[in-house]
């Protein structure tokens, strides 16, 4: 069902007043695929998702999507092909989880038209993909983290985007559901061909979930690619200022990130 | 996990169960501001029997009960559609500001409307009741931007107990100068006293025929809002990711509960408590979907202040107690419950 999507950034500058928290970027999002985005705090993350979802007009510079900027595109159809879900969310206090991911249709209905069959079936997928049927009536409130982040997830389903821009889906979750989220985005990468960015803290889940990985170092791109090419000792000590070892993980194959600190090393 | 796309519509049950709920609710709605309506004729000083409730509703008035029905019938309109537009205007302001306390009447944007029309009387003359209605709408815009503006200062933005406090210590400010215009002059001052109080007695053809437009456009662009309101109510970066444009959504959406706010002061006073009272009432009701919750909050405030009117007729005869002290009577402790509650956050 998917179609694919260019999302390229190129030479973008971002700020906030007198702060510059971009400097001259340019990236590809490799359609299809999963892209991590890391990087310390504070070092453009969010700010690049932010802008890359049309929430902050570019300084200088441009996001495009297919080729056309995302911030001239008309609101509603953007929100056809490139959703978001934003690091905090707010779910209305008493929202039922039905209710919640029906609002994810928003950009396919018209002022005046109807709740339609189309609607119904994005809502069931949605929240049949995210194994979140049973909590249907459930008000969201009563949810448990991990539950919750799913729901929302749901609610973008239901926007049925090729394109899916996350903020830090797992901060906030204990591990068992960080790799839960993770585990479901790449089932939608796989069945449905969904594009997904997304930023990411940790950086060990980014190499081995991410096809991708970006990393930003105060505000420039330092390195993007294969995480086995991007996830190297010499990377960890530029964007992050720490020593580290970097090893493959036996599970998964991918790169794993060792820190060293002052104690408790050995080798 | 192959073709999403083709799995089943989760069952009727979970689909319709809520579905049902919210028609008996409508139902119950239209037939409690049915009886509270045929209340609203029947009762008052003298209590009129149903034969001359028909024959006045059909324009009789050859004894003193048919009179007095042909005389209520104006009032018993503008409390229904006043108490619609306070009722709809609440929950619209409500879903804007994403603020449970948000209130024509908290904050400020009825007494901002009211002294407008006072400003406009004392010093420009005004004397039209279209031009109280225009200025009474200038006077609820230039308040609503003002009070959120200042509920928006410091950390943090317009947290819902700053929003509240700067409506109520800019309602207060407005109220003193209100006096300040109003007590030097005897001519004007008693009339005006029960208009502040927030009152449906005055009621004629006239006054509903010259707040008809505005409410209708303002009706019209509240009830259109539902849908981004939906979506406001998740937060803007999610609204804006959803294809709304925020800015814009909550600059029509407030432009549609400003023409509602002005248009009932004008008419009425500034009512307080019904915007409040109503959207919180509606939203156990019917739940959070605006697409309902408007509709069902002007068809709760209509029979809200209709009531109101009702007893403030009944309890002090041969007296009469203006809706605006029993709306404050329900609404003041509804308020302090809102408050207290603990967890008032953001809707």
């Amino acid at each position: 069902m998917t179609a694919t999507h260019s999302l390229e950034v190129s030479s973008l500058e971002l700020g906030y007043g007198d702060r510059t928290v971009i400097e001259s970027l340019d990236l590809t999002v490799p359609p299809g695929r999963i892209t991590a985005i890391v990087g310390a705090n504070a070092c453009g993350k969010s700010t690049l998702l932010r802008s890359m979802s049309r929430l902050l007009a570019p300084r200088t510079g441009h996001v495009l999507l297919d080729g056309r900027e995302v911030h001239k595109m008309p609101a509603k159809e953007l929100a056809r092909t490139l959703g978001l879900l934003p690091q905090s969310p707010i779910a209305p206090e008493g929202i039922t989880v039905s209710d919640l991911v029906g609002r994810g249709r928003n950009p396919h209905q018209r002022l005046l038209s109807r709740w339609s069959r189309e609607d119904d079936i994005a809502v069931a997928a949605a929240l049949d993909a995210t194994h979140t049927a049973d909590l249907a009536d459930r008000s969201v409130d009563e949810l448990s983290g991990g539950q919750r982040q799913r729901v929302w997830i749901a609610m973008a389903l239901a926007q049925q985007t090729d394109v899916l821009l996350l903020d830090e889906p797992t901060t906030f979750l204990d591990v068992s559901h960080q790799v839960e989220v993770l585990d479901l985005l790449t089932d939608l990468n796989q069945t449905r061909g969904t594009t997904i960015v997304m930023v990411l803290h940790d950086l060990n889940l980014a190499a081995r979930y991410a096809d991708h990985l970006i990393a930003l170092a105060d505000g420039k791109l330092h390195a993007a690619g294969d995480p086995a090419e991007v996830l190297t000792e010499d990377t960890v000590r530029a964007v992050f200022g720490l020593d580290s070892q970097v090893i493959t993980d036996p599970t998964s194959g991918k790169p794993l990130m060792l820190p060293l600190g002052r104690h408790h090393v050995t080798v | 996990m192959t073709q999403l796309d083709s799995r089943p519509v989760p069952g009727p049950a979970l689909q319709r169960r809520p579905a049902r709920v919210r028609t008996l609710w409508i139902l119950a709605g239209l037939v409690a501001l049915g009886l509270l309506m045929i209340a609203s004729v029947a009762f008052g000083s003298r209590i009129v029997p149903w034969s001359d409730i028909v024959a006045g509703v059909q324009g009789h008035d050859d004894n003193l009960g048919q009179a007095a029905v042909v005389k209520r019938i104006p009032r018993t309109l503008l409390a229904v559609v006043v108490g619609a537009a306070l009722g709809l205007a609440g929950a619209v302001m409500q879903g804007v500001t994403r603020n449970p306390l948000a209130d024509p009447g908290i904050l400020g944007v009825n007494m901002g409307a009211s002294l407008a029309v006072v400003t406009g009387i004392v010093s420009f003359g005004l004397s039209s009741a279209t031009a109280y209605i225009w200025v009474a709408i200038l006077g609820a815009a230039v308040t609503a931007v003002f009070v959120y503006a200042v509920g928006s200062l410091g950390r943090g933005g317009a947290t819902p107990l700053k929003l509240a406090l700067a409506g109520a210590a800019i309602s207060a400010a407005l109220a003193s100068l209100i006096s300040a215009f109003v007590l030097p002059r005897s001519d004007i001052a008693t009339g005006f006293q029960s208009w502040q109080i927030g009152g449906v007695g005055g009621a004629s053809y006239d006054s509903l025929r010259q707040a008809g437009p505005f409410l209708v456009v303002g009706f019209v662009v509240s009830l259109l809002s539902a849908k981004s309101l939906n979506s406001l109510a998740l937060g803007d970066d999610l609204a804006a990711g959803l294809g709304e444009r925020v800015a814009l959504a909550r600059g029509v959406a407030a432009l549609g509960a400003v023409l509602l706010c002005g248009a009932s002061t004008a008419v009425a006073g500034p009512i307080a408590f019904v915007g409040l009272v109503v959207p919180h009432l509606c939203r156990l009701l019917i739940g959070l979907d605006h697409r309902w919750l408007l509709p069902y909050s002007a068809l709760v405030g209509a029979a809200l202040l209709t009531a109101a009117d009702v007893v403030g007729r009944v309890v002090a005869r041969p007296q009469e107690i203006d809706v605006g002290i029993i709306t404050a009577l329900i609404g003041a402790p509804f308020f302090i419950y809102i408050v207290r509650r603990q967890k008032v956050r953001e809707l």
